[in-house]
């Protein structure tokens, strides 16, 4: 047992007792497990490590059992049968590692189209510009929907929309869906394994391109992860600022959905409102950062800007004059019976399955699953701050909507708090060398949920390791629950009531 | 109903004038860096710190390449910060798009002091990518295919989904891309432009030779922002192949990180040929 830092502490254990270790944990203390992954440390070490992360009410440590896979023997337990939570993660493992997860359920490929050639490309003796043949052959093979009336429909990669590329595959009997069959990851480009060829510096660039719409959550969550490992001291007001620019990614990406919720049930209006709110919040990005999305704003040890004169007051401003028109979209919204029609009782998640399905964030909270690492796990200004987290049990897309509003709403007074305070202190710790050998977590309360870093240190200010894991790739098959029994035309509001990332999953 | 009415009264026209107007851009944006190559002493702590090695050093004995490449810079601002003195800044601009892809890199050549510094300018580049006087015959061909009208197709070939937040934006009030004649398309057999994201993935490629193939002639590829251009901060692994031009012809390229909506707006008039008739 290892305490890297307070709210940290390692478990090494040998490959054979980790079912049992992590079943007490989960059993006896009620842990809920965040995330699992592998390193592969072959050339220092001779084995591989599976790491368990795990989480317990009321605690803001992470409990993160180091469990050794032995080179010569690469396989592991599997969770997934008890634990549908860890389902894909454990399969990525499988795909990246070459590790095989022994009494997995449905041991296929996840983030390798079946196509790919036998390569596992987070080994360290898998090269980054390794050339792979162009695609031929079968990506994935669904399962067949058989019986009378049954019919498959095949959506994708490429939607109707304005959106990212996956494949959908419905079995429908008549108007309602029965099944719904994912394939991810067409947006796989390599980022994990990117982030072990770029210096510290330029990999902060590549956390921001995890997913556009998260950049200063991911860019933050990654930077945190560096200041963890090489205890750099951020100075309280750009972790102030950080807070605040948290929030103002938040509030855009929610105003954003409840317009496309609207509309997607025939409420153009509505969200003709929405966008534009949102594009007042792009500009007032681009007011504090000079970046529409907040890019380039974060770094490791601070923010890039200290805050100019004038600034605040435009913050103060904006707030006030998007806090009352967003009074006016939600009234309007709210006045709407055959919105709320719509969407009350349209793509229910039961507690008891999100709870199952590890969801997390809005879906999650929507669902009953009370998780927010702002909370649990206090980061950047939010020990500060006093909220409330909105949880609902109906698990309907109406209470996502509603869970976006109470956040919006709690997320408008934190950021009016925060510009009371004094923010002109230091920006920005010294820049120093970033140590080698160091691990660390970090996890920060993206908009959609919880996304969780966890890097190690190599020399010369780079790493070998970076493991991102965004929300979305929890909260996928919480879709595929949530659409069935519902008619195929509503699949775009069930969707868009979750709005996940593609590349935040597919990396 | 009558209050959404009056809801709508109140809030007015929110339309920009652009490109009619001048854009409505804050002081603090990112926009283009420019460079002053005469006044450059040393352009190595600028290549460091750049994400996508936009900037690239190459010496050779006592001579120095430096070349600034548009189509990969994310518009991150840093090279101005790198003990640059006054040869590099940040400025507004964002008009980038081009049809010629070299026009996005520029090339200079310095000879050098002993201790690695640059002693002086042998070359400076050619141009600069601010003006597209380029292919006006072709200008007037395209117009009068797609001159009144245009239909996209959007593709994400492997992004970030940080172009297609900027992409969607054009459909909002503010710059309301309809104005101009110009919609989105479900299917690319109704589209006359495939709009293309990137870095263009393994697992995308063939989806969007598909659609690409789809799509009736007389078409035009327009490959949008830094991924798109060149792969970007992804640039080509295992999983990625680059840019779009890498699978397709591409007719314009639009630089950003992800660029702003007035920005891809100005390479979709590029493209369609109605960019001079509007300024």
């Amino acid at each position: 047992m290892r305490a890297e830092r307070d709210d940290e502490i390692y478990l090494l254990c040998g490959s054979p007792d980790v079912r049992a270790v992590v079943g007490h944990l989960r059993s006896e203390y009620e842990a809920r497990m965040v995330t699992v992954f592998a390193e592969d440390r072959r050339s220092e070490e001779g084995v591989f490590y599976n790491y368990y992360v795990l989480e317990q009410r009321g605690n803001p440590q992470y409990l993160i059992v180091r469990a050794t896979v032995p080179a010569g023997d690469p396989q592991f337990p599997s969770f997934s049968a008890e634990l549908p939570a860890v389902n894909w993660q454990e399969r990525e493992i499988q795909d990246w590692f070459g590790l095989t997860a022994t009494g997995h359920p449905n041991p296929r490929r996840v983030a390798l189209h079946d196509n790919w050639p036998d390569v596992h490309p987070l080994r360290k003796d898998f090269r980054m510009d390794t050339a792979l043949p162009h695609f031929e052959g079968e990506r994935h093979i669904y399962r067949p929907a058989l019986g009378e009336g049954v019919l498959q429909i095949p959506v994708g990669p490429v939607h109707a929309g304005i959106i990212e590329p996956g494949h959908f595959s419905f079995a429908v009997a008549g108007e309602p869906i029965l099944y719904l069959q994912l394939r991810m990851f067409y947006t796989h480009k390599g980022t994990e394994k990117l982030f072990e060829n770029l210096p510290i510096h330029r990999a902060v660039f590549l956390a921001e391109s995890i997913s556009g719409d998260s950049s200063f959550s991911h860019g933050t969550a990654f930077c945190q992860a560096v200041e963890r490992a090489a205890e750099i001291e951020v100075p309280p007001s750009a972790l102030m600022t950080r807070t605040i620019l948290l929030e103002l990614e938040r509030i855009y990406n929610h105003v954003a959905d409840i317009g496309a919720i609207a509309t997607d049930v025939g409420f153009a209006v509505a969200n003709a409102h929405a966008s534009r709110l949102r594009e007042m919040l792009f500009t007032l990005n681009e007011q504090l950062t000079g970046s529409r999305l907040l890019r380039g704003a974060v770094c490791v040890g601070g923010v890039r800007r200290a805050w100019q004169p004038g600034q605040q007051n435009t913050l103060r401003a904006a707030m006030d004059a998007f806090a009352r028109e967003f009074d006016d979209l939600i009234a309007m919204i709210h006045s709407s019976d055959s919105t709320r029609d719509r969407l009350e009782r349209t793509g229910i998640l039961r507690p008891e399955k999100a709870r199952d399905l590890g969801i997390v964030g809005v879906g999650g909270r929507a669902s009953g699953v009370d998780l927010d690492v702002r909370r649990d796990h206090p980061y950047a200004a939010y020990g500060q701050f006093s909220f409330r987290v909105p949880v609902y049990q109906a698990g309907d897309v109406w209470h996502r909507m509603q869970v976006r509003i109470d956040e919006v709403k709690e997320s408008i007074g934190m950021v009016r708090t925060a510009t009371e305070q004094n923010l002109y202190g230091a920006h920005c710790a010294a820049p120093q060398t970033i140590p080698a050998d160091r691990c660390a977590i970090s996890a920060v309360e993206g908009w959609r949920g919880e996304i969780i870093h966890w890097i190690r240190t190599g020399p010369g200010n780079r790493l070998e390791r970076c493991k991102v894991k965004d929300p979305s790739l929890n909260n996928w098959p919480a879709l595929v629950e949530a659409v069935q029994g519902n008619i195929i035309a509503d699949f775009p509001v069930i969707n868009k009531s979750f709005n996940l990332s593609y590349s935040g999953t597919d990396r | 109903m009558f209050k959404i009415i009056q809801q709508t009264l109140r809030t007015g026209i929110v339309t920009t004038g652009y490109p009619a107007t001048d854009a409505d851009v804050t002081p603090p944006f990112r926009g283009k860096p420019v460079f002053d190559f005469t006044l450059w002493r040393d352009a190595r702590s600028a290549a460091d710190v750049c994400p996508t090695q936009a900037i690239a050093v190459r010496d050779q004995g006592d001579q120095r390449t430096v070349t600034v490449d548009y189509g990969r810079c994310v518009f991150c601002g840093l090279c101005a910060e790198a003990g640059s003195g006054e040869a590099v800044w940040i400025t507004r601009g964002f008009e980038l798009a081009t049809r010629d892809r070299s026009r996005l890199v520029l090339t200079a050549q310095y000879e050098l002091n002993p201790d690695g510094t640059q002693h002086r300018l042998l070359k400076a580049p050619d141009s600069d990518t601010d003006i597209e006087t380029a292919g006006r015959a072709a200008h007037a061909e395209i117009r009068k295919l797609l001159g009144r009208s245009l239909a996209i197709r959007q593709v994400d070939a492997g992004s970030c989904n940080g172009c297609e937040l900027e992409i969607g934006a054009l459909n909002n009030p503010i710059y309301d891309i309809e104005r101009f004649g110009i919609h989105f398309v479900a299917s690319p057999r109704h589209a006359d432009m495939l709009l293309v994201t990137g870095p263009v993935t393994r697992n995308m490629e063939l989806a969007l030779l598909k659609t690409f193939r789809a799509t009736p002639e007389a078409k035009v590829v327009v490959a949008v922002g830094a991924c798109g251009i060149s792969g970007g901060i992804f640039g080509e692994n295992y999983a990625s192949l680059g840019g779009v031009d890498k699978v397709l012809p591409v007719d314009v390229y639009i630089p950003g990180c992800p660029p702003r909506p007035q920005a891809l707006l100005h390479g979709i008039l590029l493209a369609t040929g109605r960019l001079a008739e509007k300024r």
